[in-house]
């Protein structure tokens, strides 16, 4: 894709297959790479940027599957769609068409609160689930960083415990390419969760139907998410575990790849 | 051709530091309304009220109100209540709504009902005006921006059979539900107030009103993209197989009149002061990128004519004052900044009176200026927007008097001699002399009526 010669990236990435599959009547976009058990990645809000060093480390031990959600990327809109739960349930669906069990479904924040609202209603086909900082729990402390009233580079500089890494990946100007993206993700991400913003009131109360195991990933540098959300989740999950990373951010599978996916080769399935 | 005036009310602080371009910037949605002193919003209100009534002594045709939410330049907040009181202390003039914003009502029905009571009470002089609203509107009142247009054509649809359609009935839209539309209040107009689109950048609002042929009232543009976007209804209008005339097209821009020319170039220029509209000409304030930018809100590849200038308000004059406010908002109070912005505020302000987006003078210079914009436009319904910005009440009061002893009165003969007839004298949507139903008449299989 044009998206890996624009962005500077410093280590040989693997070049995953992509092909475009029929879910539930929309044209879903996935890219695939490795061998193993299925894995796979629901991006964030920003959308599926690149093949980047967390995908490419995951798919040395899984096979991994990133599919573009519906309505984000290369993925047909589904205009219907009015809250995440909508997504989650093309997503539970999208398993099926693949016919993939077994999976490790690892959720980034938006993609978090997808696969937590898909695992409360079809957890047959996962082995077990992780979610990095997700949304979807409206916070006890604090609040969930609003998208919708900063530039949107400014919400990924949040999202960075080191404030360097965007410029490294980016350069001094982002490329009009990777705006676009941003803005049409943008789009889609207001139509599912313009109000309430990032949660599901009802969410909470349906975490104690997940009986695969959940790992619970937050940086303890969180600005977008406060971490205490992650006990949040906890105290709803019947078999949760928490992972605090000391000084992580929102974006905490960018700057820490190796760390995150270790943690993920290690969490029981 | 109908007359109106028009001003924002804008909160005219003295103490506020943005007021009267003290160098404070104002960007959109970033004021707290901890600074908002209920006593001095209290005697704006009313004095706000008192120059609309003065507006139909002098002999204006129309008096238009418009909405905004949390911000500074406009008090139209709930523009109804305003409506509804003027509904009860004018006698003649029409009261124009330009306009509600429809995505941001979650109930469309309780508007239907707000209008229709105002309709009534004025014995039927309501114009009532629909806009989609800024991103300023969307995020103040929490709409969805990605359905923002999906949700104004709705409560548009919905709104019309609301006042049409004997109740009761059941909505099932895409955006709005209802299981009992029966409103216990009709429309005083047969079969409803005439509506009237107002707009400045978005293609899709000039083809839409065109399609329903709906008066499209152009917001202080200037005059080349104005005509370029006037242009664009009539091609629609003869798509949709008719030809569309002055009756169609509307006019607001800034007029202010005054005893001696000195006197009218130093009020003129107060319409730059003040809080102004951040969209429109001459603006002390700034556009938030993000707000103009929401998801979904607004079709970027759908422009006017009047928005392919590049940012909206950079063809309406916002230049070199904004750029020497802009770039030295962090340090507002510096001397050498406010001395940069007075002069740029100048330099913008002559500017504006060279293209016509100002027009202050005696009526002796200003009524040949109008008269070059009708010419221009051919528009059936104008607005002068006065007594805006700065301007004190005594400025109003001075403008009101000379408005209504000269200019109004040739500006109607004007209007005749240039054959721009207004959309109450040809009706829009037959192209015959305006000649509406009997108000409250009984509508066909309804049970109501006088």
């Amino acid at each position: 894709m044009f998206l890996e010669e624009i962005i500077v990236t410093i280590e040989t990435l693997n070049e995953p297959t992509s092909r475009i599959v029929n879910v539930a009547g929309l044209d879903i976009n996935i890219r695939e790479f490795g061998e193993g058990k299925p894995l796979v990645i629901l991006h964030r809000s920003t959308g599926y940027l690149e093949w980047d060093a967390f995908a490419n480390k995951l798919s040395e031990s899984f096979h991994v599957i990133y599919p573009d959600l519906p309505g984000f990327g290369n993925s047909e809109r589904p205009d219907w769609a009015r809250e995440a739960r909508d997504l989650s349930i093309v997503m539970a669906e999208l398993f099926k068409v693949l016919d993939i069990k077994d999976i490790t479904l690892v959720g980034l924040g938006l993609g978090g609160f997808i696969a937590a609202e898909l695992a409360t209603m079809n957890q047959e086909r996962l082995a077990n689930l992780v979610l990095i900082s997700p949304a979807g729990i409206k916070p006890v402390e604090g609040e969930i960083l609003d998208q919708m009233l900063i530039e949107h580079a400014d919400y990924i500089r949040h999202g960075l415990a080191d404030p360097s890494h965007f410029e490294n990946k980016f350069g001094e100007e982002v490329h009009p390419d990777i705006q676009d993206i941003w803005e049409f993700s943008r789009i889609m991400t207001a139509r599912i969760s313009w109000s309430p913003y990032m949660f599901n009131r009802r969410l909470p109360h349906l975490l104690n139907i997940i009986t695969v195991p959940t790992l619970i990933i937050f940086g303890n540098s969180d600005t977008v998410i406060p971490y205490t959300v992650g006990q949040q989740f906890i105290d709803n999950l019947s078999n949760g575990q928490l992972e605090i990373i000391d000084g992580g951010g929102h974006l905490v599978e960018w700057e820490m790849p190796d760390e995150i996916s270790e943690l993920i080769a290690g969490h029981p399935r | 051709m109908l007359i109106g005036r028009f001003t924002e009310r804008p909160y005219q602080d003295p103490s506020s530091g943005y007021f009267g371009a003290t160098g404070r910037s104002i960007q959109d949605l970033s004021i707290s309304n901890a600074e908002y002193d209920p006593q001095l919003g209290s005697e704006l209100y009313n004095r706000y009220l008192d120059e609309q009534v003065a507006a139909e002594e002098a002999g204006f045709d129309a008096i238009m109100l418009n909405e905004h939410h949390s911000t500074p330049f406009c008090m139209g907040g709930t523009v109804n209540t305003e409506a509804a009181i003027l509904a009860r202390i004018t006698d003649k003039v029409k009261i124009v709504i330009n306009g509600n914003v429809l995505p941001i009502w979650d109930d469309p029905l309780w508007l239907a009902e707000e209008l229709a009571t105002i309709d009534m009470i004025s014995k039927g002089r309501l114009v009532t005006g629909w806009v989609r609203g800024t991103g300023r509107e969307s995020v103040a009142h929490n709409a969805p921006p990605p359905f923002n247009w999906e949700r104004f054509q709705e409560a548009h649809d919905f709104i019309i059979k609301a006042w049409t359609t004997p109740g009761p009935f059941r909505w099932e839209g895409e955006h709005y539900d209802f299981r009992y539309v029966n409103p216990w209040m009709r429309p005083y107009q047969n079969p409803h107030p005439q509506i009237m689109i107002p707009g400045v950048v978005s293609k899709n609002t000039v083809k839409w009103s065109a399609e329903h042929r709906y008066p499209y009232l152009m917001l202080a543009t200037r005059l080349e993209p104005t005509k370029a976007s006037f242009d664009y209804y009539r091609e629609v209008a003869h798509e949709s197989g008719y030809e569309a005339g002055p009756q169609h097209l509307g006019y607001l821009f800034k007029v202010h009149v005054d005893e001696t020319e000195e006197l009218a170039y130093e009020t003129g220029k107060k319409f730059l002061d003040g809080p102004g509209n951040i969209f429109l000409e001459g603006s002390r304030g700034t556009a938030s990128p993000v707000l103009q930018n929401l998801p979904g809100l607004t079709d970027r590849k759908n422009l006017l004519p009047t928005g392919e200038v590049g940012f909206v308000a950079a063809s309406r004059g916002r230049s070199a004052a904004d750029v020497a406010r802009d770039n030295n908002s962090e340090n507002p109070d510096s001397r050498n900044v406010r001395a940069a912005q007075t002069q740029a505020t100048l330099a913008d302000y002559d500017t504006q009176l060279e293209n016509y987006t100002i027009i202050s003078g005696t009526p002796k210079t200003v009524i040949p200026k109008i008269r070059h914009v009708l010419e221009t436009l051919r528009p059936g319904t104008i607005f002068f927007w006065d007594g805006d910005g700065a301007m004190t009440h005594d400025d109003s009061m001075r403008s009101l008097r000379l408005m209504g002893s000269d200019v109004i009165p040739a500006v109607k003969e004007m209007a005749k001699e240039l054959d721009l007839p207004g959309s109450f004298e040809i009706d829009t949507q037959t192209n015959e002399p305006y000649n509406p139903a009997p108000a409250v008449a009984e509508v066909a299989g309804g049970g109501g009526g006088a």
